[in-house]
């Protein structure tokens, strides 16, 4: 089903084209380089002690005797500022994220003492022997009852256990009044755990040549790592050299700044040695990957027919103990209350979003941020409300999709959607998994007593938003210009500089596609440069499904403004004027006889025979720099709907899934092929959310799942085939039209496919409104719904 | 994630790996599917590890009155491939082929999944159903002292067992399976390949007159049940509820579910 927009053949070149990834040649053949893979003459292992409780007041660090210059606690780390990541949004409250706790530990799993070795297992002995002197405190390890009157308090000073409290005001009185149909339900997404294939890992050391430190990180965003460094530090931004090797998955996880990596860098400078800390599976799970977890209380109201027309909803995300550098403790929270309204055009809306501060890891951004919550409470409305009516979930939905004809189009919060064909999307989705043959099939009972159930959700994700956006909610990083740097090479091969980072995304192969886009050259002879602070201009990184976006319009201008460059020079070979040669196809040809000189006798030429350059040629050369921003920086609107038909098992409480459809327009796609990928990978992680993965705390605060046999992910047999159909709707204000669409697998899973279950469920009259759908939360849902049945039937009894 | 320094040594013969089991330090190991994780974590911390899965005796299978014996060190692979003489019918090749992952079965084996008793591994369920013994055997100064013990009785608790400190487990012997017996094993996980959330196993032998019914996966070790009543629901059903008064409705309803799709399976095969 694939293809369904293109009516010509397809491209082999250039964007659009379905190019295999040049980085495949090594990932492949297993010769990527990690950080794990690189080893130093000298180099020192460090291991973390952590803290074993979730609050208390931390009275003492004590070193083992003789130990005491291979062990590292705050007391030692005096000359270094803590992890400030504050927001400019009113009311927000600032905390200071310690490198190694001081007086207060706050989770279970922050750092308190660095202990180096020359093998990680002598540094972790180093760790068992130190004893803490904790005083435990009382442990807010849930996010209600952080916002109780009685809660103890995670930031003394606060008053409150709340980082920030974000309104959207409006007036729903009118329709609360009027609204035939009022739905009321509470919804909640666990904590997560966000899982690349490499966790985290770093080696710092001080190149005393260069006067520099060197840090090699398993980073997404280099140049923000190294502007927090600056600022924990005290050292100027030439003073650090941040480079990131080959990243295995990143996914938010590694976009923020460690205080593993403060700490490292001043243990490098201090003990004049490199040292690396690679981050094992425990510390992942239990201390640094927390994410996604929401709580919603919605109302809404709707006319007779179900069509949506207020939305009235009280909204907490879990933020933890403190706000991480550069997104901010607040950014999860104030995005819930912005986007909610998801794809809908409807009258009336309130949301109150609190981010609350828990004795749990800091909650950091994993694909989808905000949007897979909000996606979930905003889906699973829309079915209840069609439940509530009777009618079929995605006919209440084409009831009030933003509709083609009022594109571009301004949402009720503000937001601004670019392009795109929303009822068409839905309609595809419902072909595809074809709800009239499950409606069928519904009628009669399976053979293995199974109920069937189909269900759909559709949104929107905001991507590549720019300085307005950012500066708005004045965190740490606002985006600006993008920048490209492109310079041919003597032999007139072309070197791409761009500042975000590949680990996954196959940028190395979508950026060179631009370049042979503009200029024909080829692919092969196309090298992406990224990863490194001293090669490559500053960038905010990847993040924010932004690259293609903002780095491919900069790898396009920069293109375009070296190719004026080769244009002038070629004509000089050529000996016509400029105005009459084009530039294509790795060559400059003159329009009126096509006589061609080759860009490799270009580069030739302007590097190594210069006396034949002609008179005018301009001296800044082969090499440009260009700086980019969209048409707006509002974002690109991509959009997607995700259907699914499920069995469930009412006795077991399994969930299988049977089909999966993703109709998704994530504008003009430069590589076909690796957007698939990017949906198949990121559907992956919301089957996850949806149904296996969770992170539990107890009352006291502490991780109960510390190994991937507690914490479980999808694999293989978890993960169907997944039926993918491209919309394209240009974005109008980007270079070819393309959008973000990194994100949108993740996001639509656990809507689609808890729809789908409780549709299954509907007929026992039971609901789920918690990801994930375990057995026991779905066995618990059918109990429940038999209770308020019986129920129901003693009051019927005892009334006639 | 590293485990603390121990001290490791190899036994090439039984008589060697039980000389050796001196102290309550040493650990024996074979395929270090368990206790591998265990180091790593800091879980376990012994001064030393004893390499068992290249000792001989241990690595063999016989048939001898009245069943099999299968070494300790044997793979869940090699039962799964028939390398080891089968005298069940096909239950054991069918439920090692059901253990984790092929590379866990090729290093795991049934001594060691015995030994470390997980409550959700599936030889300790499948075998106390069939009525399977554990060979014990430890150094003294007159020569090596064995002792059987049906695996119901071996295993005592979650991760606990009968094991004398200095003792090893040598082999298990699996009693023949009769052509009419019946055997149904169901067991339900999240994710394939994860270890096992309900387990249920059943065993009818009418030329014995013997019916049994095995709860696994719980908090503790497996709820075994015998006697003429064990296979009706209601018996097993109190069992379960009578053991764990506080479980869960939810948890309860679904290892009822399990137990009975067992049931189901021990009737259709």
């Amino acid at each position: 089903m694939q293809d369904k927009g293109h009516d010509q053949a397809p491209k082999t070149r250039g964007v659009g084209a379905k190019k295999v990834r040049k980085e495949d040649d090594r990932y492949m053949r297993g010769r990527g380089e990690y950080v794990g893979d690189i080893k130093m003459p000298g180099m020192l292992e460090v291991a973390f002690l952590r803290s074993p409780v979730a609050h208390g007041r931390l009275n003492g660090v004590k070193k083992p005797a003789g130990a005491e210059d291979s062990i590292f606690a705050a007391s030692d780390l005096m000359d270094v500022k803590g992890i400030l990541a504050d927001s400019a949004l009113p009311g927000f409250k600032s905390s200071e994220q310690p490198i190694l706790a001081k007086e207060k530990v706050r989770y279970v799993g922050e750092l308190v003492a660095a202990c180096v070795a020359s093998s990680r297992a002598c540094a972790e002995d180093l760790a068992d022997e130190i004893e803490l002197d904790i005083e435990p405190l009382g442990v807010v390890s849930d996010m209600l009852d952080a916002l109780k009157t009685d809660a103890p308090l995670v930031h003394d000073h606060w008053g409150d256990n709340v980082f920030q409290h974000t309104l959207v005001e409006g007036d729903i009185e009118t329709i609360r009044r009027e609204a035939a149909v009022k739905i009321e339900r509470e919804y909640r997404t666990s904590r997560q755990c966000m899982s690349p294939i490499e966790g985290r890992g770093l080696i710092a050391y001080w190149d005393s040549r260069l006067e520099q430190l060197q840090i090699y990180t398993s980073t997404q965003m280099p140049h923000i790592i190294r502007t927090g460094l600056t600022e924990c530090l005290g050292l100027s931004h030439e003073k650090i050299r941040v480079i990131a090797p080959d990243v295995g998955g990143a996914f938010g996880y590694k976009g923020i700044l460690l205080p593993e990596e403060v700490c490292l860098a001043w243990l490098a400078m201090h003990l004049k040695r490199p040292v690396r800390w690679l981050e094992d599976r425990r510390e992942q799970l239990t201390a640094n990957a927390n994410c996604r977890e929401h709580h919603y209380s919605v109302t809404a109201y709707g006319d007779k027919q179900g069509r949506l027309l207020a939305l009235d909803t009280d909204a907490v995300v879990d933020a933890g103990a403190y706000s991480s550098y550069p997104f901010s403790a607040c950014l999860e929270g104030a995005q819930v209350a912005s986007i909610l309204p998801g794809p809908y055009d409807f009258k009336a809306y309130r949301c109150s979003t609190v981010s609350a501060a828990t004795n749990k890891p800091p909650m950091l951004p994993y694909r989808g941020v905000a949007r897979t919550g909000v996606c979930f409470a905003m889906e699973l409305t829309m079915d209840a409300l069609a439940r509530e009516v009777g009618r079929e979930p995605f006919e209440v939905r084409l009831d009030c999709l933003v509709r083609p004809e009022d594109m571009p189009f301004d949402n009720i919060t503000g937001k601004h959607f670019d392009s795109g064909n929303y009822p068409e999307c839905l309609r595809r989705a419902v072909e595809a998994i074809d709800i009239k043959s499950v409606r069928l099939r519904q009628k009669t009972p399976e053979a293995d007593g199974r109920l069937i159930g189909v269900g759909l959700s559709i949104f929107c994700e905001q991507s590549a938003h720019g300085t307005s956006v950012y500066a708005g909610w004045g965190v740490p990083m606002v985006p600006g210009h993008e920048q490209a740097v492109v310079r041919f090479t003597p032999d007139g091969a072309l070197e791409v500089r761009v500042g975000i980072h590949s680990h996954g995304q196959g940028l190395e192969t979508t950026l060179a596609q631009v370049a042979e886009e503009v200029l024909g050259i080829d692919t092969d002879r196309v090298r992406v440069i990224h990863g490194d602070t001293a090669l490559t201009p500053y960038s905010t990184g990847t993040w924010g499904s932004r690259c293609m976006v903002m780095a491919g319009g900069a790898v396009a201008r920069a293109c375009h403004a070296l190719s004026e460059r080769v244009a002038n020079i070629g004509a000089g070979l050529l000996d016509v004027p400029v105005e009459t040669v084009t530039v294509a196809d790795g060559f400059v040809k003159t329009s009126a006889d096509s006589r061609t000189v080759s860009l490799s006798d270009v580069a030739h030429t302007w590097y190594l025979k210069p006396q034949n350059l002609p008179d005018d040629v301009n001296p800044g050369g082969l090499e440009v720099a260009v700086g980019y921003k969209a048409g707006r920086d509002s974002g690109t609107f991509s959009y997607s709907c995700h259907a699914v038909v499920v069995a469930v098992d009412q006795k077991l409480g399994t969930t299988e899934i049977l089909d999966y459809v993703v109709v998704e327009d994530g504008g003009v796609l430069v590589n076909p092929m690796i957007v698939d990928g990017q949906v198949y990978g990121g559907v992956a992680q919301g089957i996850g959310t949806a149904l296996y993965e969770e992170m539990p705390f107890d009352r006291n605060g502490q991780p109960l799942a510390s190994t991937l046999a507690d914490y479980l992910l999808p694999g293989a047999t978890e993960v169907p085939e997944i039926r993918i159909d491209h919309m394209e709707t240009p974005s109008p204000y980007t270079e070819f039209g393309q959008k973000g669409i990194g994100e949108s697998g993740a996001i639509g899973p656990p809507a689609a496919i808890v729809n789908a279950i409780n549709d299954a469920l509907s007929p026992l009259g039971a609901e789920i409104c918690e990801v994930p759908v375990t057995p026991r939360r779905l066995l618990r849902a059918i109990a429940d719904a038999s209770e308020v049945k019986a129920e129901e039937n003693l009051l019927r009894e005892n009334m006639s | 994630m590293k485990p603390q320094a121990f001290d490791y040594c190899q036994a090439e013969t039984l008589s060697g790996a039980v000389e050796k089991m001196t102290s309550a330090d040493t650990r024996p190991i074979a395929g270090g599917q368990s206790l591998g994780p265990m180091l790593n974590l800091r879980l376990a911390r012994p001064a030393a590890l004893l390499d068992i899965s290249r000792a001989k005796e241990l690595r063999g299978s016989q048939r001898v009155k009245g069943g099999v014996i299968i070494g300790a060190a044997v793979t869940h692979a090699e039962i799964e491939d028939r390398m080891v003489p089968d005298n069940t019918g096909g239950i054991l090749p069918r439920i090692a082929r059901g253990i984790a992952y092929r590379a866990v079965r090729s290093r795991g084996t049934i001594g060691g999944s015995l030994a470390h008793a997980d409550p959700s591994a599936d030889w300790a369920v499948t075998l106390s159903a069939l009525g399977a013994q554990v060979i014990l055997e430890r150094h003294s100064k007159k020569g090596p002292v064995r002792r059987r013990l049906y695996v119901e009785h071996f295993i005592t608790g979650a991760m606990q067992t009968a094991l004398l400190p200095d003792e090893l487990l040598v082999a298990a012997f699996i009693p023949d399976v009769k052509q009419e017996d019946e055997f149904g094993y169901f067991k339900l996980c999240r994710k394939t390949g994860e270890l096992a959330h309900a387990m249920g196993a059943v065993l009818h032998s009418p030329a014995r007159n013997h019916q049994c019914v095995v709860f696994g996966a719980l908090p503790g070790a497996p709820l075994v049940l015998t006697g003429p009543d064990a296979l009706k629901p209601e018996t097993w059903q109190n069992a379960l509820t009578t053991r764990y008064p506080d479980m869960e409705k939810a948890d309860c309803t679904i290892r009822m579910h399990v137990m009975n799709t067992a049931l189901e399976r021990s009737t259709e095969q």
